[in-house]
């Protein structure tokens, strides 16, 4: 075997940009040191990592890093779209941070600094090949996360809320360390296509307690990232600590990692008997625990936080599928991931629209604050309480936010298409719950009473509302669109 | 011109919902409301023309659409853009285009105390338009389900923003009901769509190639969820809530259009596509329709609040159409249909009154109540005529439903058939009862001091809100044809595929 490898880095360059963008943006801050060029290089850095991530894709599937037929990484159509995905909310993410960095107290240059570093993580978490890289970027990803929850200065919430986010994902990342070393000292093998054609070769493997042990700690761990329930503790306390930004950033773009990383684990490596029983259990309990707590918030930022664990469920549903023999033809777990990725391009739309919309409705810099502080919102700028409402009655699966009720029907027909009725019915009664907390919200929004004075919300908050709306709404009339791009 | 007409049913409520809330001033945009609904009536009496027999080759379908419109939206999700009119239908567009045209012109002279303007009142007005008539008009599984759901958050802030002292309780009562009977029948759509690989209302009807589990599961679903929604007994209960709390036109629009979208998914969707899970079904829904009606009349002669009462009438009388439906006999499903329309005529004309007499009073209690007949005898009359024409009295519109939907129980035969179908007459005896003691409480006697400051005057804009439906409910009555005569042959084919 050669030792020399070829390095395909046409198949990395959507890595190399998000990597690049960190760096310029630091070197932005030290030469310029001007807030608004910081901001712009890591603005462009980001649209760039977009539509690099998007032109590589668009040819045929690349590998690289390759030991005989297995690679560590391979830049697919879904590797693509995740890099893609990422890249924009991370745009997003940057433009809902203007008030925020402009009210002072938060540094600008390591603010963007930290995101591109994540944004680097996601974009090489999707074209992740083995266990190892997997975890690499996932950590990546989610390392910068518990500088940027803690980064405000003076801020006593901020610091208990990246105290809590780091020591519980630390635990986490070790788990699925562990699980991964016990996989290999099963299988002798680490890279994700590799462990799953073992398992498929020698189902002895499976009878092993070593093996179910490794495979529940990768799982767990992973469930972690996601904030599936009985893992979510950190969740509520850590997005209502972090600026609301960031916020939504942990909401979105490190769910999507989390969701990424169980995909690739679950669709390519691990054998769906141990997998499928699992991710049933989790998901029945996650939405469930994550739609009744919600029902008793009374803080906006907690409120969405609770929700999203909800959402989290809704998103291993597909998965859960995988439980019973019906669920585990080919076709069948080609439809469960499927849906599982239409439904989190669907959930990440709307839930960084909702967080915009906030931030537009908060004055500059502040939190999330109490339902009551929104109260009437919607009476003063009604272009953004619509938004708003569209959002979280999205969020609810309910017209006319018809990417959410697409996003729903999406998981319940693959759910009825793998002969899980039993979890359809469950998805379904948790969206009746569901509605009951977004409904309270979005009614908070037009209910008679006084708030603070208007105030003009910031352009670009505005900006990434207003396209984060209109995309929302026509993915909502062009659903095939998503599905089509979460098929391949 | 079918894709136009149907086309231009949907489009111009929706367009129109659009320009009205972009329209400057209120008076203004509600005017334009109110042009929209006409014009949309247009199309919608227009759908009547088309082919009404089937020349094709082959075997007859069970659905045969006079005009039809089929293009691909969401093919990932078997859903096509597929919208049909037929005789069971047709009946029901029109009813809905009517019904929002007279409450949009009813907010032109009045509108309810509220959060919001008249104008966003008008503009929900014709949301909800859109959503019902969508609802008629789909042959697509899935595009069925889509519009089920649009009416369900129009309608919720329409009761939230312009209801009584009770409104949000009541709105989100209404809202997570009905929500629940829309999630079971997206699973049942799915359960559907997932055994046979297409969501199409013309192939499906029939039970084609569908197993008996499936049908079984399927029905039990998607019955479940029209029950919720017609409803029926005991899944009612967000029913008086909504009712009673809701403003004259959301009220109006509710009992008028809104629950039958319940019992026309029962008839085209639960018993077309699963007719033998209806069958095995049947007796369970017979016996709690009539439950529905014993219960409704009961509760009813207890009532003591004006729109309450009302609105716990309804129970009874979608109990009457259920027991229709369950008889599964084209004398059954023709009575279901003829008393969908009657209830929708004369539930919405008592309940303009009923919105009417509590403006005009103050107050809604029957106990602080009489003698309106005194001071108001114009009202006091048309009050009673619509009592009259609800009670089912020959004649009128009420009549056909309950009568034929008794017929059609005896006719079924059977022990268990021939005493429901007594029940159900005692039912309609008791319907009477109530509706008697109405009008002796709120009509006869001496004048309350509420009533007596009401003034006998009654504004021309009222009057040409109610007279159209006075004038249906004793066309329908006379001339049952009206209805019957377009919906025998839809009935036969629908019943020659589900036997």
């Amino acid at each position: 075997m050669s030792l020399v490898q070829s390095v395909d880095n046409v198949a990395l360059l959507p890595a190399y940009l998000a990597a690049g963008t960190a760096v310029l943006v630091l070197l932005a801050d030290l030469v310029v040191a001007r807030a608004g060029v910081t901001w712009a290089v890591a603005a462009g850095g980001a649209a760039g990592t977009a539509v690099g991530a998007a032109l590589v894709g668009a040819g045929e599937t690349r590998r690289t890093f390759c030991v005989g037929a297995d690679c560590s990484w391979l830049y697919d159509d879904r590797a693509a779209l995740v890099g893609a995905l990422f890249a924009l909310l991370t745009l997003g993410v940057l433009a809902i941070s203007g008030p925020l960095l402009r009210a002072g107290g938060t540094p600008v240059g390591e603010y963007c600094f930290l995101l591109a570093c994540s944004l680097t993580g996601g974009v090489v978490l999707g074209a992740a090949g083995d266990l190892i890289t997997l975890i690499v970027a996932l950590e990546t990803l989610t390392l910068p996360l518990y500088v940027l929850v803690g980064l405000r200065r003076g801020s006593v919430a901020g610091a208990q809320a990246a105290v809590t986010f780091f020591v519980v994902s630390v635990v986490a990342t070790t788990l699925t360390l562990l699980g991964a070393a016990l996989l290999y000292a099963v299988t002798g093998g680490l890279h994700l296509g590799r462990l799953g054609a073992l398992f498929g070769e020698r189902p002895e493997l499976l009878d092993l307690p070593l093996t179910t042990a490794a495979v529940a700690l990768v799982v767990l761990g992973l469930a972690f990232k996601v904030a599936a329930v009985p893992f979510h503790a950190w969740a509520p306390a850590t997005y209502d600590g972090a600026p609301l930004p960031v916020a939504a950033y942990l909401s979105t773009a490190s769910k999507l990692g989390g969701v990424v990383a169980l995909l690739a684990v679950t669709g390519l490596a691990l054998p769906a008997t141990v997998t499928g029983p699992v991710l049933a259990v989790l998901a029945v309990l996650t939405m469930t625990v994550g739609n009744l707590v919600a029902l008793r918030q009374r803080r906006t930022v907690r409120l969405l936080a609770w929700s999203s664990v909800a959402q989290a469920g809704y998103i291993l549903a597909p998965l859960g599928a995988l439980a019973l023999a019906a669920g585990r033809t080919d076709e069948a777990r080609a439809g469960a991931y499927a849906a599982a990725v239409a439904y989190t391009v669907f959930f990440v739309l709307l839930e960084l629209a909702a967080f915009a919309a906030v931030v537009a409705l908060r004055p500059a810099g502040a939190d999330g604050g109490t339902l009551d502080e929104l109260r009437g919102a919607a009476r003063r700028h009604p272009w953004v309480g619509g938004a708003l409402a569209l959002a979280l009655v999205g969020l609810a699966g309910l017209p006319p936010g018809l990417a959410g009720l697409f996003a729903k029907v999406t998981v319940v027909r693959s759910l009825l298409d793998g002969g899980a009725g039993w979890l359809a019915l469950v998805v379904a009664v948790n969206a009746v719950v569901g509605l009951a907390y977004y409904l309270r919200f979005a009614a908070v929004l037009w209910a008679p009473g006084a708030g603070p004075a208007p105030a003009r919300p910031a352009r670009t908050v505005l900006a990434a509302l207003a396209v984060t709306t209109a995309v929302a709404v026509l993915v909502g009339f062009a659903p095939q669109v998503v599905l089509d791009l979460a098929a391949r | 011109m079918s894709a136009f007409l149907l086309i231009s049913v949907l489009a111009l409520p929706a367009l129109g919902a659009l320009v009205v809330a972009a329209t400057p001033g209120d008076r203004a945009a509600r005017a334009v409301g109110t042009a929209v609904a006409a014009l949309t009536l247009v199309p919608a009496v227009l759908l009547v023309t088309g082919d009404h027999g089937w020349f094709g080759y082959g075997p007859r379908p069970a659905v045969q659409p006079w005009h039809q419109l089929d293009l691909p939206w969401v093919p990932g999700l078997e859903l096509r853009f597929h919208l049909g009119v037929d005789g069971i239908s047709w009946p029901l567009v029109v009813l809905t285009a009517l019904l929002t045209l007279l409450c949009c012109g009813y907010t032109l002279w009045r509108v309810p105390e509220g959060a919001g303007s008249g104008k966003a009142l008008v503009a929900l007005l014709l949301v909800v338009e859109v959503g019902i008539l969508g609802t008629f008009l789909a042959l697509d599984l899935v595009l069925f389900f889509l519009f089920f759901e649009v009416v369900l958050l129009p309608m919720y802030a329409i009761i939230a923003g312009w209801g009584g002292a009770d409104r949000r309780r009541a709105a989100r009562k209404f809202a997570l009901y009905t929500l629940f009977g829309s999630v079971l029948l997206l699973v049942g759509v799915y359960v559907v769509v997932a055994a046979a690989g297409t969501a199409d209302l013309v192939t499906l009807t029939g039970g084609s190639g569908l197993s008996r589990g499936t049908q079984l599961a399927a029905f039990t679903l998607l019955a479940l969820a029209f029950a919720v929604k017609s409803p029926l007994w005991p899944l009612h209960s967000w029913l008086p809530d909504a009712h009673t709390q809701a403003p004259t036109v959301g009220s109006v629009i509710l009992a008028g259009v809104l629950l039958k979208m319940g019992t026309y998914g029962l008839i085209r969707v639960a018993v077309g596509v699963a007719p033998e899970g209806a069958r095995w079904a049947a007796p369970v829904l017979g016996v709690l329709a009539v439950a529905a009606i014993i219960v409704g009349s009961l509760v009813c002669l207890a009532q003591d609040e004006l729109k309450r009462l009302i609105a716990y009438s309804s129970v009874g009388h979608m109990g009457f159409v259920l027991l229709g439906v369950a008889t599964l006999t084209a004398t059954g499903i023709q009575a279901a249909l003829i008393g969908n329309v009657a209830h929708g005529v004369i539930t919405g004309l008592l309940f303009f009154l009923a919105g009417a007499v509590k403006d005009r009073a103050h107050t809604g209690a029957l106990a602080e109540l009489s003698g309106l007949r005194e001071t108001a005898p114009r009202l006091a009359g048309l009050l009673g005529f619509a009592a009259v024409a609800s009670l089912g009295l020959p004649g009128l519109a009420g009549f056909w439903g309950e009568a034929f939907a008794v017929v059609a129980a005896v006719q079924r035969g059977g022990p268990l058939w021939t005493t429901l179908a007594v029940l159900a007459a005692v039912g309609g005896a008791l319907t009477a009862a109530y509706f008697l003691r109405l009008l002796r409480r709120v009509t006869h006697g001496r004048p309350s001091p509420a009533v007596g400051r009401i003034g006998p005057g009654v504004a021309v804009a009222e009057l040409t809100a109610w007279a159209p439906l006075v004038l249906l409910a004793l066309a329908v009555g006379l001339v049952p044809t009206l209805v019957l005569g377009y919906a025998s042959g839809p009935v036969n084919a629908l019943l020659e595929v589900v036997r």
